[in-house]
């Protein structure tokens, strides 16, 4: 049985303009070991969705469908249920290191009460162990720096305490919302090989959440891309990068810069990221798609298999092979 | 090459800063940072130069000080033959008609109190305060036009923009005086990826419509390679390397320069993860205390006893690149 499963998750909130359905119908499964992707740009629906799975969602929201851990539901669960599982069995790091590390406490502090919380450890067992765990990420003289204020540390440095902290229980599920886009394409590499690195040695299961689809590409064997709230392909990361079926997954790929095409031009998607308070009755896409017709903006596409790459589902009316053409445009 | 004279040269340009220190008493003499410390190049008309290194590597203080928003410490700023560095205020109001800036952050650089109109307007009316009225809602028009902003959006504020347009907005301005460089500092780095290049795209459309000179500054060398005819590295505010897009691509000649290059995740599954990575050990050090000599050395996995000891000096490489590298 999968570690992970979410079944028909949705995210609304309730605004002063009416409800703002944030995320609709997204599945998908996590086995151990294994990581998982979910790429999108801003509005998308894919902070949200776990945000949701980890209770924390602003006090407006609601969540609804099934996130089962082990067969327990996450999304009914009172909050002490959930305060004995998260930080504990699944963990969080997020995107911004300086704002989600309490200033106040030094790193010692912060990283020890999650042991004591949860392991019953004393102090002195837990700093022990917090240090391993800052060795293990790599921060020089982390007998010394633990003590420090989260103001002391650079920026990846801090990302580096945020992975520390959350893996300080060894859990199942780590769920990584965008951890490198604050930081630099160096640091980034150290960062995403160090993730590598944790993963094979305490064998965690990964949520990768991401705009930059190249950071998937070396880390994830499982790919879901989202927009405005939806998922609009899903399937293993080889076949959605050399065989995209869906247009936005197309006209993401082509508008990356990239190295190892020497185009010079981008081939940009028009319009702008949806506005979540008003979106079309149809595909959430249809504004912006190149192929889009009166249909697409009037009736929601299912997520369905591809056909050809057995793995890969899309949300799309248009057969594949309608799409070939802007493919070849976009390089891809 | 050689026949051409460069619109703005660039020399030997140092910015420093002091700094008080932490816990220092009032009479401890204060720090000095050095943020930009020694930078020459040349830019030619209608020629985009390429600017990239880490935070905190000194590029957006070189872009300001060339526009004198933090005074150079010493060096050469000549623009179209006359030194920037020696000009009043009065001769900088008419170089900043032919130089604009457009910012990072595209909402935090828009006035919230003006509507779009005044906002792009404004240049105009500091700069040719002859225009009438109505030209210059002639000329706003035209120029929102021109960035692929609807005319009736005229008469709103900026928080009724997305991010992606708000730039837009930010370009119009800078546009509006039909400068002859444009300073691009990080134009896209705020916005999602499919904005990004809507955005590029403009921008290489309007400099080819317009002979612009751009200097496009960037902290990824993905972005870059898609605008830049030149490029240069640098790191704690020296320069690494200049070169021509292509040299510098397929050939990069400093070790600085191709761990950058590696560190940069490409979207191709089976390419990404058989990729050698050169990750760069450690963080970058202090430019209070920059290391002697290269002030790459401490991280540099080819680093020499002698890399600590001698002068560095950008030398050519060969016709179509220059580097710092002792070792090349």
């Amino acid at each position: 049985m999968s570690l992970l499963q979410v079944k028909n998750l949705g995210v609304q909130f309730q605004t002063p303009d009416g409800y703002v359905y944030a995320v609709n119908g997204v599945n998908f499964e996590l086995e151990k070991g294994k990581t998982l992707g979910i790429v999108g740009e801003s509005g998308s629906g894919k902070s949200q969705s776990v945000l949701a799975m980890m209770g924390l969602l602003a006090k407006n929201g609601k969540a609804t469908g099934e996130a089962l851990y082990n067969g327990q539901n996450l999304l009914t669960m009172s909050p002490k249920q959930l305060n004995g599982i998260r930080g504990d069995r699944v963990s969080m790091i997020f995107q911004d290191p300086m704002t989600s590390l309490n200033p106040y406490l030094t790193v010692e502090r912060q990283m020890t009460e999650v042991l004591q919380l949860h392991k019953g450890m004393t102090r002195r067992e837990a700093k022990k162990r917090a240090i391993e765990l800052l060795e293990a990420v790599r921060i020089p003289e982390a007998a010394r720096r633990i003590d420090m204020y989260p103001h002391e540390f650079s920026g990846g440095m801090r990302q580096r305490v945020m992975i520390a902290m959350a893996l300080l229980c060894e859990p199942e599920v780590l769920i990584a919302d965008e951890p490198t886009t604050a930081l630099d394409v160096t640091v980034q590499a150290q960062i995403l090989s160090l993730l590598k690195d944790l993963q094979r040695d305490f064998g965690t299961a990964i949520i990768m959440i991401t705009h930059d689809l190249g950071v998937v590409a070396g880390l994830c064997e499982n790919v879901m891309v989202m927009y405005g709230g939806r998922v609009m392909e899903y399937g293993k990361s080889d076949d959605l990068f050399y065989h995209p079926t869906h247009p936005y997954t197309i006209g993401l790929l082509g508008a990356l810069p990239r190295l190892d095409h020497d185009g010079d031009t981008l081939v940009s998607i028009p319009g702008n990221p949806p506005n979540m308070a008003h979106m079309p009755k149809g595909c959430p896409f249809s504004e912006r798609c190149a192929h889009a017709n009166a249909h697409c903006a009037e009736v929601l596409p299912l997520l369905e298999a591809a056909g050809n790459h057995s793995s890969v589902l899309r949300a799309c009316h248009k057969p594949v092979a309608e799409l070939q053409i802007i493919k070849e445009k976009a390089h891809v | 090459m050689s026949e051409r004279q460069p619109i703005l040269s660039v020399r030997d340009v140092k910015v420093h800063f002091q700094v008080k220190s932490n816990n220092a008493w009032p009479w401890t003499p204060k720090k000095t940072l050095k943020a930009v410390d020694g930078v020459s190049f040349d830019l030619y008309a209608g020629e985009t130069l390429g600017v990239v290194g880490e935070s905190g590597c000194g590029k957006s203080t070189l872009a300001r000080a060339i526009l004198n928003l933090h005074p150079a410490k010493s060096g050469e700023i000549v623009w179209m033959g006359r030194d920037l560095r020696k000009g009043t205020d009065k001769d900088w109001l008419a170089v900043r008609k032919d130089i604009q800036m457009i910012f990072q952050d595209p909402l935090a650089s828009l006035n919230p109190r003006m509507n779009i109109g005044q906002i792009i307007g404004e240049p105009l009316r500091v700069h040719r305060p002859e225009l009438s009225g109505a030209e210059i809602d002639k000329r706003v028009r035209a120029m929102m036009a021109k960035v692929g902003l609807r005319e009736q959006m005229i008469n709103r504020y900026p928080h009724e923009f997305s991010g992606g347009q708000c730039q837009r907005i930010g370009i119009a301005r800078a546009l509006i005086l039909e400068p002859k460089l444009i300073i691009c500092d990080e134009p896209v780095s705020a916005l999602d990826v499919s904005i990004q290049a809507q955005i590029i795209n403009l921008l290489k459309d309007l400099q080819r419509e317009m002979g612009l000179a751009l200097i496009f500054i960037a902290h990824d060398l993905a972005v870059v390679k898609h605008i830049s005819d030149r490029i240069l590295v640098m790191y704690l505010g020296r320069e690494m390397e200049l070169a021509e897009k292509h040299a510098l691509y397929d050939a990069p000649s400093h070790p600085y320069t191709r761990a950058l290059l590696s560190a940069i995740p490409i979207p191709d599954p089976k390419l990404e993860k058989n990729k050698q990575i050169q990750i760069l050990q450690g963080d970058l050090p202090s430019p209070m205390n920059p290391p002697s000599g290269c002030v790459f050395r401490t991280r540099c996995p080819q680093a020499q006893e002698r890399c600590g000891k001698e002068d560095i000096v950008l030398h050519a490489v060969s016709d179509k690149s220059q580097s710092s590298c002792l070792l090349v």
